[in-house]
């Protein structure tokens, strides 16, 4: 595997680099440090400079109006667009756009018409709707939200949890059991208007993260008609498992963005702070730290590049998804842990982005499939002898 | 924690505020019918955290006012919480957050 980065990476790296120190850091120094929405016009300002740097819409599909980016690029740049204090779950504040719910990309025409075209131009939102209270980690079996056919319809009965943004949005993505006998190949996904009858958002579930929270959500004869339905019926687990294993190598490259600003930080730190009458820098306790830092990001790093290779390279990239996610969240934390600790007192203020991301990036161990689903996922590749 | 902010009213008063903690969290306002005219918070930027952000209020507002007040550290999740129960109960924000953008008050089914 080559990584030396092509002068088109180099370029797109240093360009996104820019961006995060000359445009939203300066912008996150008079913002809440909860914050995670820009004002209206500075994100219009922002929006106006990405689409001149012609990277807004990133991740849309070229076929749709997107940057068309390889997997090894779109990784790269993750890695820098997280590298300020909102950047774990708003890299640049979503100035380099959204690409919506990638399913949406294999709904058929009128689908695409009524859901994915008004989400690309902004005007829909859309939420991801899987998780259960009767578990998330194994979705195919723990989901227990029916739906039941009626005439041309469905009616689905049932509860969600740890939905994001689905107080917001004018649609989702439900899966909903609609053969109970049948396991993962049992389960449906609809697309649901929020505004639709039996529709509820019953509460929002507050967590580490003072934004971005989740919610509950409760379907009582929500009736959706056939037409609605993403894909074929109990053709729902393939859709929901194609996106979580996507969604792994970007979701550690934002967590190596993290890594990687904190590290930097210290190291500058070190160099100005004195104890003792002499520098941190020439504490042999504190180069341990940087240095433990340092092996930590080049480690997930190199796992998270492998993954994003692979993908690229049209190789099944299951287990190389799972090891960049578990790589780069554990050593995510670890490497904010350590710098927080070098920074002392000022560590666990909220003058520094430490607390922040030493609060959000705990949440990535579990998101997108915990890590202990991840090492069963290589564990069942390595002995089933589909390892690679 | 309710979800509903329950806690008596208290006269939005210099005195009162005294004695208030430098904490962060979120706090509503009323008009002497028991009206919420305002739901605010104060964040992490908040030099005198709940205390700071009601004196701020007062001089805005004058008395003749009312507040309660929730310390939390997940303040701006709770802030969000509340406009949307107000939402919910009314079928419109305090006049005091009209500006707010209605994009980012979303549903909430109460009951």
């Amino acid at each position: 595997m080559d990584l030396e980065l092509s002068d088109e990476q180099r370029m797109l790296v240093e360009q996104v680099r820019r961006f995060v120190r000359q445009e939203i850091d300066p912008l996150e120094a008079d913002m809440d440090p909860d914050a995670s929405e820009l004002p209206t016009e500075e994100h219009e300002r922002l929006v106006g400079m990405t689409t001149g740097m012609g990277l807004y819409q990133m991740d849309v599909p070229e076929e749709f109006g997107g940057a068309g980016l390889d997997v090894m690029t779109r990784t790269l740049l993750a890695m820098e667009m997280s590298q300020h204090r909102a950047g774990l779950y708003t890299p640049c504040y979503g100035t380099f756009g959204s690409m919506g719910l990638a399913q949406l990309y294999d709904a058929n025409d009128d689908q695409k018409e009524r859901y994915l075209y008004p989400t690309l131009r902004g005007e829909k939102r859309g939420f991801f709707g899987l998780t259960e209270p009767s578990g998330g980690s194994d979705p195919a079996r723990a989901i227990q939200t029916r739906a039941i056919q009626d005439g041309n319809d469905w009616l689905i009965n049932g509860q969600k949890i740890f939905i994001s943004g689905a107080d917001r949005a004018d649609f989702g993505l439900v899966f909903a059991r609609t053969s109970p006998d049948k396991g993962r190949a049992g389960v449906t996904c609809f697309i649901i208007d929020t505004d639709m009858l039996g529709f509820h958002v019953r509460r929002i579930v507050h967590t580490l993260r003072s934004t971005h929270y989740a919610t509950e959500l409760q379907f009582e004869d929500l009736r959706v008609p056939s037409e609605n339905i993403l894909g074929k019926v109990d053709g729902g687990f393939s859709i929901a498992n194609e996106r979580l294993t996507r969604q792994r190598i970007p979701y550690a490259a934002a967590c190596l963005g993290v890594a990687m600003r904190a590290q930097d930080m210290a190291v500058e730190y070190v160099k100005i702070r004195e104890t003792f009458g002499d520098l941190l820098a020439t504490r042999q306790t504190v180069q341990n730290m940087l240095i433990d830092n340092e092996m930590d990001i080049r480690t997930a790093r190199w796992l998270t590049l492998a993954a994003a290779h692979k993908a690229d390279q049209g190789e099944p990239f299951r287990t190389e998804a799972a090891m960049a996610k578990i790589a780069a969240t554990e050593a995510g934390g670890r490497v904010v842990d350590r710098a927080m600790q070098i920074h002392g007192g000022y560590g666990v203020t909220k003058e520094f982005p430490f607390e922040r991301w030493y609060r959000e990036i705990r949440i990535r161990r579990i998101g997108e499939g915990p890590n202990e689903v991840q090492r069963l996922i290589i564990a069942r590749d390595l002995i089933g002898g589909a390892f690679h | 924690m309710a979800i509903r902010l329950e806690k008596p009213w208290r006269a939005l008063t210099k005195e009162a505020l005294k004695s208030l903690s430098a904490q962060l969290g979120v706090y509503q306002i009323s008009n002497d019918k028991e009206e919420i005219i305002y739901i605010g918070y104060a964040g992490g930027r908040s030099l005198w955290g709940l205390r700071g952000a009601l004196q701020d209020k007062l001089a805005e507002l004058g008395e003749g006012h009312q507040f309660r007040l929730e310390v939390n550290q997940q303040y701006l999740s709770r802030w969000e919480e509340l406009l949307k129960v107000h939402k919910g109960d009314h079928d419109t924000l305090p006049s005091g957050n009209k500006d707010h953008r209605p994009r980012r008050v979303g549903q909430l089914s109460l009951g």
